[in-house]
């Protein structure tokens, strides 16, 4: 062998040492693309979930460190499932999350339905103003509606009591004048209307710019035909646009039933933090948040957790079962 | 009844309904502006202004001596600048990490991709509610409790942000673009940086008002994490005075309202994009 085919062997193999390499490293970048999120989401997604089976069959209380953690097998489970709080909690949220998620897409698709009539200019002032809840925070927006629920010196009050007395309007608000000042968020016969009215209040904006979009998406002439078939404008509404708007009503509905599975921020504010209309007043984040931070007992709080995934993870399937297929527009 | 008449009668139902209608649409605009305006109100007016009954929609005197009860009762100024870091660092460093993931997403065949899809939809179905026991216990075993990359740093990874930009990478870099700038020899990190994120600016803009507003007004896992003064932000702040006696709702009112300054003002200039943004999960 010459010492020339020895070198061409020689740089032919580094060569394709290099070609792995590169190939090699070719296979590796989208990994180091995605390797932020692989590394938050394995510690912070994916880690939890086992530390929490382990949790929920321990007891432990975190201001006494790790060392305290003794185990205590189905009692977290026993304890949750027998707790008459645990399914007073969850029911107050199934009340507050219809009384203020019915409302919204009640509200907001005629809302849009008008608003898309108006022209563009007022269209968009309009939609301005119904968005701007949306965009503000929950707990300033709550210490707002706090303050106007105010038994003593709430504007609320205040107006019912003006129209309880005024001439004009005493003989329908007259009656109210036995029961004023009314606690809005003392009283557990009110606080669910109370927190409802405010997360109501939050979103129909929300739904309402949904439900323009969608309706934008309708063909005008749609509607021109309906028209000359002699349909008139509620018609319209309930023939066209409303089957038509199927699949972002099916969003919307969603999007409000898992916002109102965590509702925490309106009742935590509004209750101040668990201490007025105990009993209604009270969700199941806020229970949870109680248990595991008030009553240091994280053991019971990661087997209420799990209880409460089953629980959701049940209802999600119902509702997707049902309305799933006929809201992705019957695929 | 003549043919003038009837057209009379049917123009006027119009009328009224044109009428109820607009009168429906004001009325729901002054449900939702009231709130705001109100306690804008209350922050120039005193406990003892506010405690005399009836309604008065005037402006009181008090405005200088609440905004000293206010820096009194918290660290104002303290808890909104918190707010705004955590706000700002979180939302720059998520457009970094989600335009990352989304690029991948969408440009690379690789093993585990489809894994990786399905792993983040499952993600976005849990309730984030479920999930604050271990967020708070990792925080705990990693010595991040009481910092702010507790509150900013799990919120980076938005698979909802992840998407967004999966999809406007499909849809606005050329795949040629990206092959150009390889043979030119740039490297895979220098193609991503100069030459995708240049073309993602509308999805990147998306992202960081979505990724802005939800940290600025985040309560629940600051409320968990954040437990001295120094730290705590703007929506822990206002929350912690509804326990102090005889609060003054003057001040607290003061703080909400301009609390919620900052993020008005942003709607004010571009609310057409806020909008856009924030239910573009939803239109798209």
């Amino acid at each position: 062998m010459t010492t020339e085919a020895v070198t061409q062997l020689l740089t032919e193999s580094e060569l394709t040492d290099q070609r792995k390499r590169s190939r090699f490293l070719n296979r590796l970048t989208p990994y180091g693309f995605l390797s932020p999120y692989l590394i938050i989401y394995g510690v912070f997604g994916i880690f939890p979930v086992f530390f929490m089976v382990f949790l929920s069959f321990h007891y432990w209380n975190p201001v006494e460190g790790l060392g305290s953690m003794t185990f205590v097998g189905f009692e977290n489970y026993a304890l949750g499932l027998t707790d008459p709080t645990l399914w007073q909690t969850m029911w107050n949220t199934l009340v507050m999350a219809v009384l203020s998620g019915l409302p919204q897409h009640l509200v907001a698709l005629p809302m849009a339905y008008f608003l898309v009539m108006m022209g563009s200019k007022a269209r968009h002032w309009f939609t301005t103003a119904y968005f701007l809840p949306y965009i503000t925070s929950t707990v300033a927006v709550s210490m707002i509606f706090y303050v106007m629920y105010s038994k003593d010196s709430g504007i609320i009050n205040a107006a019912l009591a003006y129209l309880a007395d005024a001439a004009w309007s005493g003989w329908l608000f007259g009656d109210l004048k036995d029961v004023l000042p009314l606690g809005w968020v003392q009283e557990n016969g009110l606080i669910r209307y109370s927190v409802s009215f405010v997360v109501w209040w939050k979103y129909v904006g929300f739904n309402i710019v949904i439900y323009t979009a969608g309706l934008a998406t309708i063909n005008n002439d749609l509607y021109e035909a309906a028209k000359i078939d002699g349909a008139n404008s509620w018609q319209r509404f309930t023939r066209v646009s409303l089957p038509l708007l199927r699949p972002f009503i099916f969003f919307g509905v969603t999007l409000t039933i898992i916002g109102n599975m965590n509702l925490f921020d309106e009742p935590y504010v509004l209750t101040v933090g668990g201490q007025f209309a105990q009993t209604a007043g009270k969700t199941i984040s806020n229970y949870l948040y109680q248990v595991a931070w008030e009553w240091l007992d994280m053991g019971s709080a990661a087997a209420i957790s799990w209880i409460l995934f089953v629980v959701i993870g049940i209802f999600t399937a119902i509702y997707f079962w049902f309305f799933g297929r006929q809201g992705l527009g019957g695929e | 009844m003549t043919q003038n008449q009837a057209t009379y009668i049917v123009n006027l139902y119009h009328r009224i309904g044109f009428g109820l209608r607009n009168l429906l649409l004001l009325l729901f605009a002054f449900v939702t502006i009231f709130p705001f305006v109100w306690s804008a109100i209350l922050a120039t007016k005193d406990r003892t202004t506010m405690f005399s009954g009836g309604i008065d929609f005037s402006l009181g005197d008090k405005l200088v001596e609440n905004y000293g009860n206010l820096l009194e009762i918290m660290d104002f100024w303290t808890g909104m600048l918190n707010s705004f870091s955590i706000a700002a660092i979180g939302t720059a460093v998520s457009l970094i990490f989600c335009s990352m993931a989304g690029y991948a997403l969408a440009t690379f065949q690789f093993k585990g991709r489809n894994a990786i899809f399905g792993i983040m939809v499952a993600s976005m179905m849990i309730p984030p509610v479920l999930t604050l026991i271990p967020y708070f216990m990792v925080i705990n075993t990693l010595g991040l409790a009481n910092t702010h990359l507790a509150v900013w740093l799990p919120f980076t990874i938005n698979p909802f942000g992840i998407f967004l930009i999966r999809q406007y990478v499909v849809a606005s870099v050329p795949k040629d673009l990206l092959e150009a700038s390889k043979l030119d020899g740039a490297s895979e990190f220098r193609t991503y940086w100069s030459v995708v994120l240049p073309l993602l600016r509308p999805g990147l803009a998306t992202l960081a008002i979505v990724q802005f507003v939800f940290l600025w007004n985040n309560f629940l896992q600051p409320l968990v994490v954040l437990n001295s003064p120094d730290k705590m932000v703007i929506t822990q702040m206002l929350r912690g005075v509804q326990g102090v006696p005889n609060t003054p709702w003057g001040a607290v009112m003061l703080g909400t309202t301009i609390s919620i300054l900052p993020l008005i003002a942003l709607y004010m200039t571009a609310s057409k994009q806020m909008i856009a943004g924030l239910t573009s999960g939803a239109v798209k």
